[in-house]
């Protein structure tokens, strides 16, 4: 078996009385595209949170390269190479197309208040190199041509696309997708494809929350399924898609 | 190319700053240079503010309070007079160490108090210190709360400063001495010393600006701008927000508390009246109506509103005036004055400049 990179161990988070994650364990192999699909309100985006430190668990454990890093700082978990995009983009939505790529450099560069304010050579050298590699993702995702552009002002499937092209420059190990095909039309969703699978190919692992069923089964190696909370199944997409549970879930009791 | 562009309005500050005081001493209306001198050290505030609010997006209704912790520890140290101790050791040290002032005020009375120069030093530190710890737990709350919580904290130096005896109560403190600096310049408000002060002033606002203009175009500047814009981003994206939202707050105290040591030592007095919390709203007010995220617009509305201020063109209705353009600015241009769509053009060919 190939080497864990993330592990979760019996996650447990409820908000009120809402069990929103329960006993969730799920393990992500180095360089794999993992899957986590499910009905909305299934725990998806709250197991994201728990994972990536934004929120706390209640009970578990979160297990990266061999290191736990539970209820972190999501600042430090972001440094460690986990990055994230959002169900919702979250740009930065008054700043460039290059500045808001510039900012994904962030963790990977050091300059601070001080450098910052007297400009020393350094503090621009390293500025001026953290714009040629952010130039450079922006030429790879063919989104150079926007790249002095507010944020704000692209098409919104562009803008998913500079979230993950954000996302990219801060040189993850581990990305995690929250829905990154909702709302991106038939040839978007199959870029976003090939993207993800060439980030694979360099070795990047993917965790991915989607519902666009054929993006998921065509892509992950693994596909975890959720509902109310609780894992109900875990295989490869063939296994996923006769396993009765998931069936019923998404198509009711008749189809089973 | 882009970097150097960014001090492009560097430049044509210094030609218009020399070239008012030409008009100004050929027309003969040398004495205005004193309000724009004034108008010139409360502007150090409204540039650190800017940083604050504009770019890292937290607000302060306490600035008043950096400002004067900054002047009155300023003016405290260096009329303190240890004439008195001038023989014990420790005074003794003190003196051979070059840390004290001899001078005689303005009865002829003889005082020994420290040095401007260390009375800077001590004023910063200070100020750093204390802003740090105001800023560790109220820098977590967010919008109305961090006002109300910053609000509390010029209150609270408004009434120190009225009770505590060596801070001159209600007086505040006078008979400040001027602020040697190098080479014969003096930080100094006599009518003879009026065009060196204007040009003193000036190049501290100048060396704040290139500092503030560095430092939004840098790494951190970028991280606080994505801090404002997006904290939950921000955050997953490496960026400490608490420690860089900290640091920000503590930067701007100082440009505030540099703004208050010399406008003490340029008055010779400092008085209650700007440590009220009417003093952090204008101060807030002036950054809005420049434009929140604009350091030249806010340091252009610095110098005009308080150049008329000081001027009393507003009358007794000048806090009233402050208040009304507050009002205006969160009713018709909550983005600030050059965010207004009439007003894009302008704000295209002002605000992209300090952006780089």
């Amino acid at each position: 078996m190939a080497n864990i990179l993330l592990e979760a161990r019996n996650l447990y988070r409820s908000f009120g009385g809402v069990h929103a994650v329960k006993d969730v364990s799920i393990q992500v192999p180095q360089g794999a595209i993992k899957a986590v699909i499910g009905p909305n309100g299934a725990g998806k985006t709250t197991l994201f949170n728990l994972i990536a430190g934004t929120i706390l668990p209640h009970d578990g454990a979160v297990i990266f390269q061999g290191k736990a890093i539970t209820a972190w700082k999501p600042h430090i978990i972001a440094g460690m190479g986990i990055a994230r995009t959002f169900q919702t983009t979250k740009l930065f939505p008054h700043m460039t197309v290059l500045e808001n790529v510039m900012v994904g450099r962030h963790s990977r560069t050091r300059s601070g208040f001080f450098a910052g304010m007297l400009n020393l050579p350094r503090t621009w050298r390293e500025n001026r190199q953290v714009e040629t590699e952010a130039l450079a993702i922006l030429e790879e995702l063919d989104l150079i041509s926007h790249a002095f552009e507010t944020a704000s002002n692209l098409p919104f499937g562009q803008q998913r696309l500079v979230e993950f092209a954000r996302a990219l420059a801060t040189e993850p190990v581990l990305l995690l997708l929250d829905e990154p095909a909702a709302g991106l039309n038939v040839n978007e969703t199959r870029e976003l494809a090939k993207l993800i699978l060439k980030m694979r190919d360099r070795g990047v692992t993917c965790l991915i929350v989607e519902h666009n069923m054929s993006l998921v089964m065509n892509i992950s190696d693994d596909v975890v399924v959720l509902d109310q909370g609780q894992k109900i199944a875990e295989g490869s997409p063939q296994v996923i898609q006769k396993n009765p549970s998931v069936i019923r879930i998404y198509l009711g009791d008749n189809y089973a | 190319m882009m970097k150097l562009k960014i001090y492009r309005p560097v430049i044509a500050c210094v030609v218009l700053v020399v070239l008012l005081q030409v008009v100004l001493s050929v027309t003969g209306a040398i004495y205005y240079m004193t309000q724009v001198t004034m108008a010139a050290y409360y502007a150090l505030v409204v540039i650190g503010l800017c940083l604050l609010m504009g770019y890292a997006g937290q607000i302060s209704l306490g600035h008043a309070g950096f400002f004067a912790i900054g002047g009155y520890t300023s003016g405290a140290l260096t009329t303190c007079n240890l004439f008195a101790y001038r023989d014990t050791s420790l005074v003794s040290w003190f003196r051979s160490a070059g840390l004290v002032l001899e001078w005689q005020d303005i009865y002829g009375a003889d005082i020994v108090s420290f040095s401007p120069w260390v009375a800077l030093v001590v004023a910063l530190i200070l100020t750093g210190l204390i802003a740090f710890l105001i800023g560790l737990p109220v820098i977590r709350l967010k919008g109305q709360y961090l006002a109300m919580a910053t609000l509390g904290f010029g209150l609270i130096i408004y009434r120190v400063v009225l009770g505590v005896h060596v801070f001159g109560q209600a007086d505040g403190i006078s008979n400040v001495p001027p602020f040697r600096l190098m080479g014969g310049l003096e930080v100094n408000g006599r009518p003879h010393f009026r065009v060196q002060n204007y040009y003193i002033a000036w190049a501290v606002v100048i060396v704040a600006m290139v500092l503030a203009i560095n430092l939004v175009n840098s790494r951190v500047g970028r991280a606080l701008r994505s801090i404002h814009q997006s904290e939950e981003a921000a955050h997953s994206l490496g960026i400490n927000t608490y420690r860089y939202k900290l640091a920000t707050f503590v930067l701007s105290a100082l440009f505030a508390a540099v703004g208050g040591v010399l406008l003490t030592h340029y008055n010779g007095s400092i008085g209650p009246s700007e440590v009220t919390v009417i003093k952090s709203i204008r101060y807030v007010t002036i950054v809005a109506v420049g434009g929140m995220a604009n350091l030249w617009g806010v340091l252009l509305m610095g110098i005009i509103l308080n150049f008329l201020s000081l001027r009393g063109v507003f009358g007794t209705y000048d806090d009233a005036v402050f208040g009304a353009i507050l009002i205006a600015m969160m009713l018709f241009a909550p983005d600030g004055l050059l965010r207004m769509p009439q007003l894009r053009m302008l704000s295209s060919i002002v605000s992209r400049r300090s952006h780089g």
